[in-house]
Formats: C-alpha cells, sequence, structure tokens
C-alpha cells in the first residue's frame, strides 16, 4: 500500500521520473521530492485553493490529485510559470495593486487568474470576484485581487505583451 | 494627504506615498520562505494524538506497538516533556485575582478540550508520524464536560480543569456610581442582549515551527512561524533552561498572523523539547483541522446592555455586564482576559457621556482557549454600543446620524477622557462621520431604501463609529509582569558601498512594515528606497523589541526607524563636517550626497563610508567615524494612541430565504500619519472582510458535548471574493503628538466596527417586519427565526 512507485511526468517543462507513494498527494510531491515550495497546501481538502497548479493546462487542486494520477501529465508550478513569463503581466498588477500581504494564498490566486483570462479574454468583475470563489484570502480585502486581474485583462485586450517582470526594478 | 507634511518633508520624501512592497516580488515568484518550506538536514517529523474527548482523565498509554513502526524515533508523553519543560501560567498581575491551570507541554493526566494534544510522535516522515499515532492505545475516563456557560458560572458547577477552584478566570467592574438612578430618571432607555459565536484566525499558513536543539553548543534554533520572535526567544529559553543568548528564534515569511500567531501552543512548546530529547530537528506543521482543535479561538461573549438618555437624545450612561467563555484555561502569556477587559473599557467609547458601571466575567469551558485575535474586544464593545444607539435613535425619533452627530465626542473637545478611563488624544469622529455621510451618499441611500421598500426590496443601511487602540505602552502588558516589550529596536548602519542596512524588531507578516521602514529610512537620507535593506525576524540579527502586534508597526517600529535614522544621519553630517571641515548644522543630505546649505553638492554617502571603513589613517584622531548607530524607542506620554473611524454598511435582505447580500461597505478612519496609503487602504479591506466574515459567516460551533463540529474550511464559512462587496475608504489624518512620525496603528480598524455597521445594516433592513437580530454570525437560519418565518 505505502511501497513507492515510478511516476514520470512533465514538471515545468522538464520530464522527470521520482519514486512516490501511491498515497502522496501531487501537492506533497512537489514540494518535498521536488523542493517547489511555491505550491502551497492550505487546507488540503480542496476548498482554499492555495496548492492551484496547471496540470495539462487546466488549474487543478494540487492537494486533491495524487501524484501517481498525475503520471504523464505536464504540471506547470508557480515556479515555471514564472520563469516563463506567461504570468508576468499578472506578477506585475498584483505588485502594482498590492493585491497581496502575505503570499500565502498567491500562488493559487495567479494560478486561478491565469486559466480565467486563458478561458475568457475580459471577464467583468463579477465574473472575476466568481471565479475567484476557489482561492480564499486571508489578509486583503478581495478588491486589490479584482482590480489587477481586471487590469490585465484590460491590458491584453489593449495589445500589451507580457514582459518579464521579475528583472524589473523593485 | 491631508496633512502637512512639515519637518518630515524631505528630499526623495517616501512618507504618505503609495511605493509597493520590494518583498512581495518574491512572493508573486513563488520565492515566499515560509517555515512550511524549511528543510534542515536530518530533519524529523513530529504528529500528535488528540484528545477525543472535551474533558477525561488519562488511565493509560500504551506506545508499545507503535514505537516499532516504521520510522518511528520517539514517543513521548507528557510525563517526559515535563522533566525538560517549566509549567506556565497565563495570569497577569494586575488582573487582581486571575487564575488558571497551570499548563505543560503534553498533559499529564487530565485533558481539557476535544483536540488536546496528548502524545507526540517523531518519526522520519509525517505521514509515519501519523501512521504510529494511530497506533497508540490510551484508555480515557470521561469528566463531565463544562460546555454551557450559565451552567460552568452555577456554584456547584462540575469544574473545567480540576486545578482550579471554580470556573471563573477573572472577573472585575467599572463603576463611576448613581447608574441606578440615571436609569430610573432616564427619558429613554434601550437595552438588549447580545449574542457573539466564536471564530478562528484561519491564517492561510497553518501554525509551522522547526526546532533544532544543538547540544554540541548549547544552542536551541526554532524557526518559528510567529508574529512575535523575542518574545518566545525569552520563553523558550525560561521553560528550557537555555541562556537567552543560546537561543535563537527566526520568523521567516509568515503566512497571515492575526496575532493567533503570538500565543503559546502546547504543540510548540512540545517540539522544542522533542528536538533536545532527539538531539535532531523536528518539525511540526499543524494541519487544517489541526487548526481548528487547537489554535485559539476569539470573541464568545453574551453581553446584556442597556443605555440611558434623556429627553434631547443625548446619552447619559450605560450599562453592561459581559459574559465571556475562553476555554479551560488562560493562554500564555498575553491571557485570556485582555479580550474581555478591552470589551467592557472600549464601551462607548466614541461617545460623550459620563457615567458607566460594566460588570465582566471570564468564565472556563472544556473548549479551546479563546485569546487576542485581531481587534482585541473592540467588535464586541462596537457592536454593543452602536446597535444600542441605533436603538435609541429610533426610540427618540432622530435619524441614525443625527443622534450619532449630537453624542459624538465633538473634534474641539480633546483631551477627553472617557468614563471607562481611556485617555483620547485627538480624535476626529465628527469629521469622520460628516466625510462618510458624504462617501456613501447617505441620504441618496435612504431615499433608494424608501423607493425599494414599496416594491419589496429590503435593503438596509448600517453605521459605526470606532476607536482603535494603537501603539499600546508599557502600561498593556509590562506592568502585569509579562515579558513583553512595549519598546522596540533598530540598528541601521551604512554599508562600504554607501547603502543602509536597517535591523529592526518589528516583523513582517504581509502588511509591509518592512516597506514602511525603508520609506521612513530612506526618508531620512533622502536616498532611494532601493539602497536601503531591511531585515526583521531574527532574534540573533536584530535588536530586541515588541515586534509588530496591536498595530504597533507603523506607530513605535516607524518612529524607532525614525528616530534611529536621525541618530545615524547626525553621525554622518558629523563625520562629513570633520571631512569637509565644516559645521555639521551647515549640512544636509540629498539623494545619498552631503550638501551644504546652498544645496552644493560637496560628498556622497559612499565616499564618506569609504573613508571610515578603508581610510581612517586620514581622518583626525578624535574623528567618530559611527556609522552604525543603535536605537530603542517605547511610546511616552499617552498609554495608547487610539485610532478612530466610521463604517457603513449597505445590504440587502432577502426576507424569504434569509440571505444577506452585502452591496457595499464604507470607511472613514484617522490613523494619523499615513506613511502609504496603498498598504493601509488594503489592511483596512482586509480587517473590513474579516469583520464581515465575523457578521456573517465564521463560527466555531460546539456540541453539547463539546465537541466541535464544523473543524474544516468546508464547514466554517470564510469570506470569498464572490461574497465580498467593493470597499470605499477614505482618511482623515490626525497625527499623535507623542512622536515625531504620528502614526498610529490601522490593521484593526476594519475588523473593529465592520460587523457592527453590518449588524445594523440587517436590522434596518428588517425594520418594517417589526424583527430584530442582536447576535452574529447572523445566519439565514437565525435571520428567518428572527422573521418569525421559522
Amino acid at each position: 500500500m505505502t511501497a513507492a512507485v515510478p511516476v514520470t511526468l512533465t514538471i515545468n517543462g522538464e520530464t522527470l521520473t521520482r519514486l512516490a507513494e501511491p498515497r502522496e498527494t501531487l501537492a506533497d510531491f512537489l514540494r518535498r521530492d521536488l523542493g517547489l515550495t511555491g505550491t502551497h497546501a492550505g487546507c488540503e481538502m480542496g476548498v482554499c485553493g492555495a496548492c492551484l497548479v496547471m496540470l495539462d493546462g487546466v488549474p487543478v487542486h494540487a492537494c486533491l490529485t495524487f501524484a501517481v494520477q498525475a503520471g504523464g501529465g505536464a504540471v506547470e508550478t508557480v515556479e515555471g510559470l514564472s520563469e516563463s513569463a506567461v504570468i508576468a503581466d499578472l506578477q506585475r498588477a498584483f505588485h502594482e495593486r498590492n493585491a497581496l500581504q502575505c503570499g500565502f494564498c498567491t500562488p493559487g490566486m495567479l494560478v486561478t487568474a491565469h486559466g480565467l483570462l486563458v478561458r475568457k479574454a475580459t471577464p467583468s468583475r463579477e465574473e472575476i470576484r466568481d471565479a475567484l470563489s476557489g482561492n480564499y484570502c486571508r489578509c486583503t480585502g478581495y478588491e486589490a485581487i479584482v482590480d489587477a486581474i481586471e487590469a490585465v485583462a484590460r491590458r491584453r485586450a489593449a495589445g500589451e505583451t507580457a514582459a518579464a517582470f521579475l528583472e524589473e526594478p523593485a | 494627504m491631508n496633512a502637512p507634511l512639515g519637518t518630515l518633508d524631505r528630499p526623495n520624501s517616501y512618507i504618505g506615498r503609495s511605493v509597493s512592497r520590494p518583498n512581495a516580488k518574491r512572493l508573486l515568484a513563488g520565492r515566499g520562505r515560509y517555515v512550511t518550506d524549511l528543510v534542515l538536514p536530518r530533519m524529523l517529523h513530529a504528529a500528535f494524538l488528540r484528545s477525543p474527548y472535551a474533558h477525561a482523565r488519562i488511565v493509560s498509554i500504551d506506545a508499545a506497538e507503535a514505537r516499532a513502526m516504521p520510522g518511528v524515533r520517539l514517543i513521548a508523553t507528557g510525563g517526559d516533556l515535563a522533566k525538560l519543560c517549566k509549567p506556565w501560567s497565563g495570569t497577569l498581575d494586575h488582573f487582581k485575582g486571575m487564575k488558571s491551570a497551570p499548563q505543560l507541554p503534553l498533559p499529564l493526566e487530565e485533558v481539557l478540550w476535544a483536540g488536546q494534544a496528548v502524545v507526540a510522535v517523531v518519526a522520519d516522515t509525517r505521514a509515519q508520524a501519523e501512521d504510529a499515532a494511530e497506533a497508540i492505545a490510551v484508555e480515557f475516563e470521561e469528566l463531565p464536560p463544562v460546555v454551557d456557560v450559565d451552567a460552568a458560572r452555577e456554584p456547584d458547577a462540575d469544574r473545567a480543569a480540576v486545578a482550579v477552584s471554580d470556573n471563573l478566570c477573572f472577573g472585575c467592574r467599572l463603576d463611576t456610581g448613581g447608574i441606578d438612578d440615571i436609569f430610573a430618571g432616564a427619558a429613554h432607555i434601550v437595552e438588549e442582549e447580545f449574542h457573539f459565536g466564536r471564530h478562528t484566525a484561519v491564517t492561510l499558513e497553518p501554525r509551522a515551527i522547526l526546532a533544532d536543539w544543538d547540544a554540541s553548543e548549547g544552542k536551541l534554533t526554532v524557526h518559528h512561524a510567529t508574529q512575535t520572535p523575542y518574545q518566545f526567544q525569552d520563553l523558550y529559553s525560561r521553560h528550557y533552561g537555555i541562556p537567552e543568548a543560546s537561543v535563537r528564534v527566526v520568523a521567516p515569511d509568515i503566512g497571515g498572523s492575526f496575532g493567533m500567531k503570538l500565543h503559546v501552543y502546547h504543540e510548540d512548546m512540545a517540539v522544542v523539547g522533542l528536538s533536545m530529547l532527539c538531539g535532531r530537528p523536528v518539525k511540526f506543521v499543524a494541519d487544517r483541522i489541526e487548526s481548528f482543535v487547537s489554535d485559539i479561538h476569539a470573541r464568545d461573549h453574551r453581553v446584556r446592555a442597556r443605555m440611558a438618555l434623556d429627553a434631547e437624545g443625548t446619552i447619559l450612561a450605560m450599562d453592561v455586564d459581559d459574559v465571556t467563555a475562553i476555554g479551560a484555561f488562560s493562554t500564555y502569556p498575553r491571557t485570556s482576559a485582555v479580550e474581555g477587559n478591552q470589551v467592557i473599557r472600549l464601551m462607548g467609547a466614541p461617545y460623550r457621556f459620563d457615567s458607566y458601571r460594566a460588570e465582566l466575567s471570564v468564565v472556563f469551558q472544556n473548549k479551546v482557549q479563546t485569546s487576542q485575535y485581531r481587534a482585541v474586544g473592540h467588535p464586541i464593545a462596537c457592536a454593543v454600543t452602536e446597535r444600542l444607539v441605533d436603538m435609541a435613535a429610533a426610540r427618540a425619533g432622530f435619524d441614525p446620524i443625527s443622534l450619532r452627530e449630537k453624542n459624538l465626542i465633538p473634534d474641539g473637545a480633546y483631551p477627553f477622557t472617557s468614563p471607562t478611563g481611556y485617555q483620547f488624544e485627538a480624535l476626529s469622529h465628527q469629521k469622520s462621520l460628516a466625510r462618510l455621510k458624504v462617501l456613501m451618499g447617505y441620504d441618496a441611500l435612504r431615499a433608494e431604501q424608501a423607493a425599494l421598500r414599496g416594491r419589496g426590496i429590503h435593503r438596509g443601511v448600517g453605521l459605526a463609529s470606532f476607536v482603535e487602540i494603537s501603539n499600546p505602552s508599557p502600561a498593556f502588558y509590562g506592568i502585569g509582569g509579562a515579558r513583553i516589550s512595549a519598546q522596540d529596536g533598530a540598528v541601521l548602519a551604512v554599508t562600504p558601498s554607501g547603502e543602509i542596512r536597517c535591523q529592526i524588531s518589528v516583523t513582517e507578516q504581509g502588511q509591509g512594515t518592512e516597506t514602511i521602514i525603508g520609506q521612513i529610512v530612506a526618508d531620512q537620507f533622502g536616498i532611494g528606497r532601493e539602497k536601503v535593506r531591511v531585515i526583521t525576524g531574527d532574534t540573533e540579527n536584530t535588536p530586541h523589541g515588541g515586534a509588530t502586534w496591536a498595530c504597533r508597526g507603523a506607530g513605535i517600529g516607524g518612529e524607532t526607524a525614525l528616530q534611529a535614522a536621525r541618530k545615524l544621519r547626525g553621525n554622518v553630517l558629523s563625520l562629513a563636517a570633520t571631512i569637509l571641515q565644516a559645521r555639521p548644522g551647515d549640512l544636509d543630505m540629498r539623494d545619498g550626497v552631503v550638501v551644504d546649505t546652498r544645496g552644493a553638492e560637496r560628498v556622497s554617502l559612499a565616499e564618506i563610508a569609504r573613508i571610515a571603513y578603508f581610510r581612517s589613517d586620514t581622518l583626525p584622531k578624535d574623528a567618530s567615524a559611527q556609522l552604525t548607530v543603535a536605537h530603542h524607542h517605547a511610546p511616552q506620554g499617552y498609554p495608547f494612541a487610539f485610532t478612530n473611524g466610521v463604517q457603513g454598511c449597505h445590504v440587502e435582505l432577502d426576507a424569504e430565504t434569509g440571505f444577506v447580500k452585502i452591496l457595499k461597505h464604507w470607511v472613514v478612519e484617522d490613523c494619523g500619519r499615513i506613511i502609504n496609503p496603498l498598504l493601509v487602504d488594503e489592511q483596512v479591506r482586509g480587517g473590513v472582510v474579516q469583520g464581515l466574515g465575523a457578521a456573517f459567516f465564521e463560527e466555531c460551533r460546539y456540541d453539547e458535548n463539546g465537541q466541535l463540529t464544523n473543524g474544516s474550511l468546508a464547514d466554517y464559512l470564510v469570506p470569498m471574493a464572490c461574497e465580498m462587496p467593493d470597499i470605499v475608504i477614505a482618511h482623515i489624518e490626525t497625527p499623535t503628538a507623542d512622536t515625531a512620525l504620528g502614526a498610529k496603528g490601522c490593521g484593526e480598524a476594519g475588523t473593529a466596527a465592520a460587523s457592527a455597521a453590518a449588524l445594523n445594516a440587517v436590522n434596518d433592513a428588517m425594520a418594517p417586519f417589526g424583527a430584530s437580530i442582536a447576535q452574529i454570525p447572523m445566519t439565514p437560519t437565525r435571520l428567518l427565526k428572527a422573521l418569525g418565518t421559522i
């Protein structure tokens, strides 16, 4: 039952094989086995959204997905999304608007926002709030997060492209 | 900003500017470094077997099977840890007569609440530790649980803990005299019995600790998700008998705190002992269910209160009885009595009246302990006061705004002492109310409300004025015997390259502490803030101080940084004067360059640093090249710097389902000098959302056996984006004259009054039905009961 089995999957563009216990969640696998600690565990029952990652292009709860279930799939974590700069404009908007405080929910918020804007280019504020209904934030009043996502949707609609975020001066 | 910048207004001034947080970029990139993320070589993991009963005696513990399981390194009971750790009691000397059962990391004989940790397991992985915990057999003998607060107070009641003589932890009374006569002669009296549910902080990152005892050096290093590392350095030192300088507490990124992460928890104390017993690093991270049954809860009050007014609608007196149930013992070291104490002292705080009587009873029961959580006591006092004011307005025939205009302390009446003993330096209640009235379009809302009522749509408008306690002085904990600093410290240095390094005792939990400290220091040197590196959260690398709680980060920490920066600036200018053969008073600093009175550039900060560090041979023998300064600051003057403001809430009630939609929320607040409006606004909004959570959703529910019945995030409702309104914020600035900076706290203002404004709004919406509610959270069921529907 607890004997580890090999799992092969693609993480942030890199295909790798590791042993994982069948009971190990994808969240634990990413955090513990791979050191990708950007994915956070908040409720461990799929409610708070802190553990969201992209699996084959769709946001999924890493705490509800077993590592073995992700075998053969392509996972993108906040680290990979940062390095590929696909969420650079979201990160910049969150930073400008102070759409985070302790930062624990933030990777999950970014994944949800990324998933939403892929699905729908220019959501209304109500649609943004609705899309965030699986992401708890205990620090902000949510409003800055909604503002930031709305700003990115508008900027993208106006043709602005994502540029590097991390190298910009703070 | 409204207030003139005055002496703080320097070149490159950052005070009052909305600059973003440099450290937030790291968090946005997923590069946060929380205790939950930390891994040390040879690290082990702890899990705990917890009590299934609210009250029981431990008959026997059989861990033989568990000890033999894979990966298990240690199983420890209360007795094992008691040999290392001195017990503690959560009392304060200035709360006369207060009592509480002594505590150890794990219990020896008696468990006091369902979920209390009983046996610790240390194993190679958390999963192995949990597997082994399941294999431990503990025989319990159930004892009668004390659950109901009234039953707990009966003379012959069962005791919540054997070690206390009865279930009254603390009681006190305030009385200005003559209350019965005033009520007997009053033209209007309103009264109500209020019920406030238990709720809890729900930090997104659960509690986490990683203790590393190194016997070879006699040194303990604890990575601890806490907001108060110095307090824990002291506690680990004293309770485990380790010299204080050999204890290092590191608080890196903290995933939410809200007061919850400054109390002593049994598991945290245990983990230190477990590391000593194993001689290896031991980590414990609470899972969410453990958080619900072991993090402190908060509130849980029943308040009977009445207010007397004369025929003209002037408030004459308040009479209050607050009973609060805190769990089976008082938390350490801040106690569980502070909340009730603040409730009875904050009652009526925004209003001008002289006569007051209050009775406080703090009662033990077999539930997890309650203690300080964001806006300690404020929401209770504010909701009771503001609801009574609304009821009084209806009784005396006033609009809620006009009765407040009549009774709020006039802005010119300061200094003012409340009948409960609080001294207010200068507040702006009247100005705030006038601002709110315009901001929310009050008259238009009332007109709209009347029109919509005709169409069967029931909207409500609620107001709540508040004061918030911030910048607490030593009078808060120090005089009670708790080793909790009222002062903060900063060590400020010019680096050899001419940058500034600031090590400071106030801590960062996402509020932006590091950012505002950087702004203040950069401001004093007239340099870019990217040239200032702020270091927090490590007892070995920062000076001792109170850290961040009770909204003291900006007001006390900021002032400490300001004074330290002025001291260092004085040293730099003095050295510059020596180098330039000028007088220090004729020099100033701009953009990292020393200038003279005409603004001519004379020498750069980097050049001064280069000479001081590398070419001191070129300086005169008596030259003082002190480019590092240490400075400590404690509040002087008023015991607290009070923040004030007023909130408005607009709701729509569906009378058929009991659901309430929060349409909009407004806040006008006065936290004195604003250092960074971007950060202040979102702090206030976050506080409002926690207050609205208390008003509508959040409640830790227990059954009659003392079992928590909703200990998961699927069952305990936390406000989400789709339920929260847009929140409009406006500011008045009345800087405190007690400091050069003039800043007061802002982090608790939102929570202080949001539930009160919501309570009034819902009651306003229910008024046409002749119904009212005096209980939060205002769940649909409770609202339908209030409406008589069910």
